[in-house]
């Protein structure tokens, strides 16, 4: 229970509010650092998988030039020279473009995500809500340069020798302090984040739901099974507020029948009613569409019930 | 189960009741679900990447669509209490306005607003930066020159082991010549080129982002570059070869070294920013400056191919001073001229 509180406050606190250019708020949920590792660990293993697999085909049509390289210099052809050396410089500009237009390429086409961010649930978006813009996909990537690749590579020469000299340390330590950023501002911005002007946000996706009260039991209060027509007066609607309306949802939605048996005890007890058995769907049914009714009329008049104590 | 039949009695309720009965936010839904389902089977299509099978009619209604529904989340606020429709709008607007404020040039239609003005509209509003820069600069190449000469050890401090092959102070005038001249045949050019490229971009993208420290690092990396410049200058200058020298550092140097000019004082740009927000807050005004400052190194980097190709072929196939020095300071009238003299505002530009 109490990992599942942890995480649920978690979530809470990655809660964020954004305004669109039409002035709508819109709830943004800012991506969790552990799936944003993921991600990362994801387009890094894809970078890697390309870098290797360009290598080999280019060093395998480079051994096939070279075949023809020696046949060819006897005869004193030049051509064949041009061509292996045009596979190196092929291969530089290949391994340049793989580390630093990786993250472009992806980012500012028309997913506007790289495949490891899509495979984690992640986009980038502009913090003020406006657009997205070249500008801010290059800088926030000019900036993962420093923050990731280049200590890494120091670390990577310095850890050769056996002791990791001062070098190897500031590396580390460069790391650690580009890497640890996140965890110190409430948005999880990387430094690159933080000087494009972007944030990394969960990509939602939901299904829209059947509505609850257009069945004919909900919206006429009778039941088909028993029979009973339930209707309920304004006394016995007054109890309730918004929460509990969508508690309520939720349990009717889930529909699992022990906590239809509990809630449907609860109202009756709470109303004045005498529970029955049986007719716990129908009853329920029932009483979310009348006190939706009742809340919605309140709200076109502008009164609000936020809850019971409300 | 007595109460249960209190209003039993009554006729079941006909379909016009169940329609009357229903609410009004229901009916509100009713009516719209269909552009909803539109703008949600359109998105879907669109995130998976299937623009190809997207009709014209479908890419033009997206953006319609999508106020449509948020407009219908705004009314939905005020007048539903349906939890799950309210949560599915939200993200409905959400995943469209993705796609509706994302990134929606094409890399030639940016390329050609970038090239169009967008570009040295960046490098101009950076100007302070570029003082400072330039003036860093000079002072670097000045100190490294002062140095060397008071005492000639100092260069092999100041010039990196790679560039000490033969060039050390008390190195004859002919091997030092033997440096600038005469390396004319071709093999590996291209090779060379795009290593120098790949090698210079990295620095410059460094310089740029380490502008994030408050601009002092780009500092150092500026006067650290120029002072070994300094130093080799000094060298040559000692054996009369001075103007050969900067010859044979013009026909790339200026394309380069205005290239980390830019690059160093885009860093500076984000340092000073953050250091002097001014009215804005820091992050607002390291955001703006930023993204300024990407432009501009989108353009180093540009810059850095054409220095690469100017070192790599054009020192190496034109061996005489004087062709050095008319190709080196056309390039840079060229990009001064591009820079300061060209003011077209492009069209359509992102970026305020």
């Amino acid at each position: 229970m109490s990992v599942g509180a942890a995480s649920m406050t978690a979530k809470i606190d990655r809660r964020r509010v954004m305004i669109t250019p039409e002035g709508i708020a819109l709830p943004v949920m800012v991506g969790s650092r552990g799936s944003r590792l993921g991600a990362l660990l994801l387009d890094l293993l894809f970078i890697v998988v390309l870098m290797i697999s360009t290598t080999l085909l280019l060093a395998y049509l480079g051994s096939g030039v070279d075949d023809l390289r020696s046949e060819a210099l006897a005869k004193g052809d030049k051509a064949v020279a041009r061509a292996s050396e045009f596979l190196v410089v092929l291969w530089i500009a290949v391994m340049f473009l793989f580390r630093h237009a990786y993250f472009l390429f992806f980012e500012l086409g028309p997913r506007g995500t790289t495949p490891g961010k899509r495979l984690t649930g992640l986009r980038i978006a502009a913090r003020d809500g406006g657009r997205l813009t070249t500008e801010m996909v290059l800088a926030r990537n000019l900036l993962r340069d420093i923050e990731l690749f280049l200590p890494v590579a120091m670390i990577v020469t310095n850890s050769g020798a056996d002791n990791m000299g001062a070098a190897g340390v500031a590396a580390t330590v460069w790391f650690l302090v580009f890497g640890l950023f996140p965890f110190f501002n409430r948005d999880r911005l990387r430094a690159g984040d933080l000087v494009a002007g972007t944030w990394v946000v969960e990509a939602p996706r939901r299904k829209l739901e059947a509505v609850l009260s257009t069945t004919p039991t909900a919206a006429s209060g009778h039941s088909a099974a028993t029979g009973a027509q339930y209707r309920f007066g304004e006394a016995e609607l007054a109890v309730y507020g918004e929460f509990e309306l969508q508690t309520l949802e939720r349990v009717l939605r889930e529909n699992r029948p022990e906590a239809l048996v509990a809630v449907h005890t609860a109202i009756c007890r709470k109303i004045g009613w005498e529970p029955g058995a049986g007719d716990e769907r129908a009853f329920l049914e029932a009483y979310y569409t009348q006190l939706r009714a009742r809340l919605e009329s309140g709200m076109r008049l502008g009164q609000r019930k936020a809850d019971k104590h409300g | 189960m007595a109460f249960f039949g209190l209003l039993g009695g009554e006729a079941a309720a006909s379909d016009a009741a169940i329609e009357a009965a229903a609410l009004r936010s229901d009916r509100f839904r009713q009516e719209r679900e269909g552009d909803w389902k539109r703008l949600e089977a359109i998105v879907t299509r669109m995130e998976a990447g299937r623009w190809r099978r997207l009709s014209d009619e479908d890419v033009l209604a997206l953006p319609v669509l999508y106020r449509t529904v948020a407009s219908s989340l705004s009314v939905a606020r005020e007048t539903s209490l349906d939890s799950a429709t309210l949560a599915y709008l939200e993200a409905l607007v959400q995943r469209a306005w993705f796609l509706v404020y994302g990134p929606r040039t094409t890399l030639a239609g940016w390329l050609a607003r970038f090239l169009g003005g967008e570009w040295s509209r960046a490098v101009r509003a950076i100007w302070p930066e570029l003082l400072v820069a330039f003036a860093v600069m000079a002072a670097g190449t000045l100190v490294g020159w002062l140095l060397v000469s008071s005492d000639p050890d100092w260069y092999y401090a100041l010039v990196p082991g790679q560039f000490q092959d033969a060039r050390v102070p008390g190195a004859t005038r002919e091997v030092l010549q033997g440096t600038l001249f005469g390396s004319a045949q071709d093999d590996g050019l291209s090779m060379f080129a795009a290593y120098l490229f790949s090698h210079n971009a990295g620095v410059a993208i460094m310089c740029f982002a380490l502008g994030f420290a408050f601009g002092v690092p780009p500092l150092l990396l500026l006067v650290q570059n120029t002072a070994t410049l300094g130093a080799m200058v000094w060298l040559y200058h000692d054996k009369g070869l001075a103007t050969d020298f900067i010859g044979w550092l013009s026909i790339h140097g200026t394309t380069e070294l205005l290239a980390i000019l830019l690059a160093g004082a885009a860093g500076l740009h984000v340092g000073r920013s953050m250091a002097f927000p001014g009215t804005r807050g820091v992050m607002q005004a390291v955001a703006e400056a930023g993204q300024r400052a990407a432009v501009v190194m989108a353009g180093v980097v540009l810059m850095l191919v054409v220095a690469g190709m100017l070192e790599g072929f054009g020192r190496q196939l034109v061996d005489d001073t004087t062709g050095r020095y008319i190709i080196g300071y056309s390039m840079l009238a060229i990009w001064l001229a591009y820079f300061f003299a060209f003011r077209r505002t492009p069209s359509g530009s992102e970026a305020a």
